[in-house]
């Protein structure tokens, strides 16, 4: 296994490596070894044509942001750890919200087949409205944009813990609720001591799932609402023509993400049994 | 009739259908002493399980009842304990916290010292003094059973239900565990009412085996007395002079009169005849035994 891990890595490194590679010969600024045109000289040298920055570019510029992540120099030139900060902060509240009206709610649904069933309609339609949808309601009713992109998280960060928590709830055993009942636990304690640690790996995996969308989504809410976030650095920087900043951005999403994932990841190893 | 420590009186189940109501069994009458053994025997289909989950509460039987120690017994209850057939231990606890887990529901003012103590002595009764920690996915079918007998004696139930407990496991395993379990239940001096498939397991482990005939509408027909003086244990049990007696007796009874006796209509609320084998050698004297627990 050893070896395979091994191997999985030194291939990984190779792909970086010539991804890398090939962007960087892709992208190189045209050689000024020929001598300039008359008409390049009247226009002071300047390039015509817009290129991707190249990756060695943009790893100076990510090691100068990262020097310095939390500097703060106005409205719109805040450091990268800020930006990021300010959209955990909205991503963690929405979550952490829909997260304590899911479970419970995910609970009833599950141990109810009446709740099951006329809930079931509403959860059918608003789950497949797209977050954003919701962003004109929200900003009209809270009046708030912070508000509201929390809301828009909450919104779309809902659903699938609410779905894993009832489907999770209403498939435990019924040996191990046999069990329960023989015991004489009431129905407090039979959710707190066989239903939810039996559900509590289907529940994290909804909550697994739910933390990625919040985080793919906060991205798109800041773009909109503005002001701060690492979605609107983003745009901000596109407005600015700044590449190299909208592609370590890019980066540090994908890399914040990937740590939010592994977190709950951790998490849900810790509850899960093998059966 | 006598009053027994748990007497279950006219218990039938019906489940209702458009067409033709499914009578399970009807007219069941069991009595069970303080302290004794009771194994029931019948084909699939008689609705032994239905007649422990009755027992259990978590079946509600549709005529009859339960009284166990002078008390209506209805819904489930800490004084009968339940072993399963596939253990029902929960994988996300070890051994030790399945077993105080029922400890913890039956005493739940003590403190966390004395309810392990209670758990680990009653799994060193069953010989897992050194799989505590180990969780279930960790054990073997075996150990997983053992948990479960564990469990069910820790918590010191009036009467103690065994639902085939041991017919997942293979006959190795089941015989070490059957001499387990008749060591626990000497020391312990439990009511067990037991459901198997196994006539040799009847005979090593009851006082008495009750004998129902096929479903639908089976019946508890009779009620056989294993006159074998205990302690008993595997190896010497089969020179009793008793053994092949009741053993032909049983046999003969799933082979052939349990399909022969059953879904007779007449016979629906009849007493439950009461068998000695090792005395009553001959079948055919069944016809005048019947008779006399008839008067």
């Amino acid at each position: 296994m050893a070896s395979l891990n091994m191997k999985a890595t030194l291939l990984s490194l190779l792909l970086l490596l010539v991804g890398l590679g090939i962007w960087e010969a892709m992208n190189q600024a045209p050689a000024a070894s020929t001598g300039l045109s008359e008409y390049e000289r009247m226009m002071g040298g300047a390039d015509q044509e817009a290129r991707v920055p190249p990756p060695s570019q943009v790893f100076s510029h990510a090691w100068h942001e990262l020097s310095d992540p939390f500097y703060d120099a106005g409205p719109n030139d805040k450091g990268i750890g800020i930006q990021l900060a300010y959209s955990l902060y909205r991503v963690l509240t929405g979550y952490l919200a829909a997260a304590l009206i899911a479970i419970p709610l995910g609970f009833v649904i599950g141990m109810s087949p009446l709740m099951h069933k006329a809930l079931n309609p509403f959860i059918q339609v608003l789950r497949p409205i797209s977050p954003l949808a919701w962003m004109p309601l929200a900003l009209f009713i809270i009046r708030d944009s912070e508000g509201s992109a929390i809301f828009v998280i909450f919104i779309c960060s809902i659903w699938p813990m609410l779905i894993n928590t009832a489907f999770g709830v209403a498939n435990v055993r019924t040996d191990w609720i046999k069990v329960a009942r023989t015991h004489e636990l009431s129905p407090l304690k039979t959710a707190f001591l066989v239903i939810l640690p039996a559900a509590a790996p289907t529940i994290l995996t909804g909550m697994r799932i739910s933390i990625g969308i919040a985080w793919l989504v906060i991205v798109a809410a800041e773009m909109l609402v503005g002001g701060t976030g690492i979605g609107y650095y983003v745009w901000n920087e596109w407005n600015n023509l700044d590449l190299n900043s909208v592609i370590f951005s890019i980066l540090m999403i994908g890399i914040v993400g990937m740590l939010l994932d592994m977190t709950l990841a951790a998490v849900t190893k810790l509850v899960q049994y093998e059966d | 009739m006598s009053r027994h420590f748990v007497s279950i009186e006219g218990l039938s189940k019906v489940y209702p259908s458009k067409e033709q109501d499914l009578v399970v069994f009807e007219g069941a009458n069991i009595g069970i002493d303080k302290g004794e053994f009771v194994c029931i025997i019948g084909h699939s289909g008689c609705g032994k399980s239905t007649i422990l989950n009755v027992m259990a509460g978590l079946e509600t039987p549709t005529t009859g009842t339960m009284i166990m120690d002078n008390k209506e017994a209805s819904g489930p209850s800490l004084d009968r304990g339940v072993v399963f057939q596939n253990y029902s231990l929960l994988p996300w606890l070890t051994a030790l916290q399945n077993v105080s887990f029922g400890v913890k529901a039956r005493w739940p003012k003590w403190n966390k010292a004395k309810v392990d103590a209670h758990s680990s002595h009653f799994l060193e009764m069953v010989g897992l003094s050194g799989a505590l920690h180990r969780k279930p996915s960790e054990l073997s079918g075996g150990m997983c059973q053992r948990v479960s007998i564990a469990r069910a004696f820790a918590t010191s139930p009036k009467l103690l239900l065994l639902d085939e407990p041991f017919g997942a496991l293979d006959a190795l395993t089941r015989g070490v565990i059957q001499d387990e379990l008749l060591k626990i239940w000497s020391e312990t001096q439990q009511t067990v009412f037991m459901i198997t498939h196994d006539v040799d397991e009847a005979i090593l482990l009851a006082d008495r085996v009750l004998l129902m005939t096929n479903g639908p509408h089976a019946r508890v027909a009779e009620s056989v007395k294993i006159n074998i003086p205990r302690p008993r244990n595997r190896a010497n049990i089969i020179e009793d002079p008793a053994y092949y007696k009741i053993r032909n007796y049983l046999v003969n009874f799933l082979v052939k009169r349990s399909g022969q006796l059953s879904g007779s209509a007449g016979q629906v609320g009849g007493a439950t005849q009461e068998v000695d084998p090792s005395v009553e050698i001959h079948p055919q004297s069944e016809q005048s035994a019947g008779l006399k627990a008839a008067i």
